[in-house]
């Protein structure tokens, strides 16, 4: 499908075999090829620039390694470097602290909200030994809870009995006393999709927040994403300050240029990786899988 | 911005629009050749008049044929396409368009996979009026196929839309599943299914190039139809298709009710991709 940045770097610093060290002049094309491989990953235009500003940075005046290629240097800079934007200092999903745990998930249309609520009560459950509670928060698309509460029984996780006549607010702030009630130790708040631009739907987000205050509010983003991904993230960030992102899909071929996009104009981290529609299929991020993934590696 | 003519500074703006926009970096250049050579043509450098370029460029690229096919009723439509785009909603919205026209619509159940896909194609099909076909969740897709098409030509309707579950063009298998429900159909009913329509949603980046491409392999594409639009996303991959595959550009979705269809029109698109 798309050469890998390895390949393409191979070929451009062909011509400078033998010499040790890389300079403006001689990166300079190489820098070309790294953009080029970040934009058909779908990482954001203005998130490449100021990526490929930082690996200029850091390259210039390298010696070359010993085994190394310079194209293989670069691309070793270039790695490093997302890999580190990518994990950061990972805010890890703290199961610890005050029960119940509390996580709402929000995001676009169709990314993977209801499928990933499943998801991480199998996960939770699995290596926690957590108690877990689904709450269909969704009462506008037809039959998603119905969906949720398929997706419930198929793992034997208890749902809240929402219905369509509910207000989201409401459903959530009882969930979570029924959830106190019967001493489930994990609540999973399934919400609907919803425009990031849509004011009215934005706001009943913050209503709900402020009803449960959830220890984690996660993104769910779709890794087939292309540039409007940061605007999206932003703007759901600015409205619920969210704690970490959700990349689902990822078991198809997209780069998930979308995951460093997000990191770097929110800052938060992808926590959970969406590997395929079972509920068993999700991973715990690594940024190094991702990076490589990024560069066609 | 505001660019008192069209210099390199002004090509340069615009590839960072076209590319923000998601149409791609080599279409995008390809895109930006095309039109410098209309501004050369032209003979022009006044930035007032680029819209009217940019606008006859598209509507040149977006112009593949639709396919049109002599088509003995009922009218067959297979709806597929990734996970999560909007086939099933624009099932329901191509069902209450058909309606308003006065078509008879059957809607089929072929997403006997995704938990209550079925009883979601229900409700639309109750709200819209449409007749509604399932073997329940779990039964063969192909046999559903199979079955409604045969309903639908005893009973007498003129259009069947059928869905289908949400797939990554990858998994081969899945795809292999698509080629039979398509081979069932002609069986049953020669000629159809007649249209293929993949449903591309307006925030995809560069991977709808190769959902273009591997559902296209694998039972032929015959139309896009861009859903999401009412976002922030342009949609600017389909510039990439069209440039690459050829293929039409028939509806656009503008939101989750069953009256957010309009007809795709370039000009509109354009407009919208320039951000004005
Ligand atoms: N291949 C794949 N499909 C996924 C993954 N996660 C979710 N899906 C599929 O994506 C589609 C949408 O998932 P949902 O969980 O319904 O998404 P949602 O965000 O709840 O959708 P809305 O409630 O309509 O906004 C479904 O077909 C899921 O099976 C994943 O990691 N991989
Ligand atoms: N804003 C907006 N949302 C849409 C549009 N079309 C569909 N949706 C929403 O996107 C989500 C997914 O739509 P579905 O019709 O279930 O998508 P699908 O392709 O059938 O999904 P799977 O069957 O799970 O693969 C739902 O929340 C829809 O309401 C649109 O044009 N605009
Ligand atoms: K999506
Ligand atoms: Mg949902
Ligand atoms: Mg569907």
């Amino acid at each position: 499908m798309f050469e890998s940045l390895s390949d393409r770097l191979e070929s451009v610093f062909k011509r400078f075999k033998g010499q040790g060290r890389l300079t403006e002049e001689n990166i300079q094309e190489g820098l070309r090829e790294v953009r080029l491989a970040l934009l058909e990953a779908d990482v954001n235009f203005k998130v490449v620039k100021q990526f490929v500003d930082r690996v200029r940075e850091k390259a210039l005046g390298q010696d070359v390694q010993g085994s190394l290629t310079p194209g293989q240097q670069v691309v070793k800079v270039v790695h490093d470097e997302l890999v580190e934007l990518l994990g950061g200092k990972t805010s890890a999903f703290d199961v610890k602290g005050s029960k119940p745990l509390t996580v709402m998930m929000v995001g676009l249309q169709g990314s993977g909200k209801t499928t990933s609520a499943g998801k991480l009560a199998l996960y939770l459950r699995r290596e926690h030994k957590m108690k877990p509670f689904l709450v269909p928060a969704d009462v506008y698309r037809p039959a998603a809870i119905d969906q949720l509460t398929k997706l419930g029984a198929q793992i034997d996780v208890p749902v809240y009995p929402s219905s369509t006549d509910m207000n989201p607010v409401d459903i959530c702030r009882d969930a979570l006393q029924v959830a106190k009630d019967k001493g489930y130790d994990l609540v999973l708040f399934d919400t609907a999709g919803r425009l990031h631009i849509d004011e009215r739907l934005m706001e009943e987000l913050a209503n709900i927040k402020a009803a449960v205050s959830p220890r984690e509010i996660l993104f769910v983003a779709d890794a087939m994403t292309g540039q409007d991904a940061v605007n999206v993230a932003q703007s759901f960030d600015a409205k619920l300050e969210i704690s970490g992102v959700v990349l689902t899909k990822m078991d198809g071929d997209a780069r998930g240029g979308a995951a460093l996009s997000i990191k770097s104009v929110t800052g938060k981290s992808v926590k959970f990786v969406g590997m395929g529609e079972k509920l068993s299929e999700m991973e715990v991020f690594h940024p190094d899988r991702i990076a490589s993934r990024i560069l066609g590696m | 911005a505001s660019h008192s003519k069209i210099d390199e500074s002004f090509w340069e703006e615009l590839e960072e629009i076209l590319i923000m926009a998601d149409v791609g970096f080599e279409p995008s250049m390809k895109l930006i050749e095309r039109l410098r050579d209309r501004v050369r043509k032209a003979g022009t450098d006044d930035p007032a008049r680029f819209k009217e370029f940019l606008r006859e460029e598209l509507e040149t690229i977006f112009k593949a044929p639709k396919r049109i096919t002599a088509i003995n009723p009922p009218e067959v439509v297979m709806m597929i396409g990734v996970n999560g785009v909007g086939k099933t909603t624009t099932i329901a919205k191509l069902a209450y368009r058909a309606q308003m026209q006065g078509r008879r619509v059957l809607i089929a159940a072929g997403d006997t996979f995704r938990a209550a896909a079925i009883e979601q194609l229900e409700i639309w099909a109750k709200r819209v009026g449409a007749g509604f076909y399932s073997k329940g969740a779990g039964a063969d897709p192909a046999a559903v196929a199979f079955e409604a098409v045969d309903k639908a030509v005893s009973e007498g309707y003129d259009l069947l839309l059928l869905d289908t579950a949400g797939r990554l063009h990858t998994k081969i298998n899945l795809m292999e599943e698509l080629k039979k429900i398509q081979r069932v159909c002609g069986k049953k009913h020669p000629g159809s299914p007649h249209r293929s329509i993949l449903v591309v949603d307006a925030t995809t980046g560069q991977n709808a190039l190769q959902q273009a491409k591997l559902f296209g392999e694998a039972v032929g594409v015959d139309e896009i139809i861009l859903t999401k639009l009412d976002g922030t996303a342009k949609g600017g991959i389909v510039v990439a298709i069209a440039l690459e595959h050829a293929l039409p550009i028939t509806f656009v979705g503008l939101g989750e009710k069953m009256e957010d269809l309009r007809p795709f029109n370039g000009k509109d698109f354009a407009q919208a991709l320039l951000g004005t």
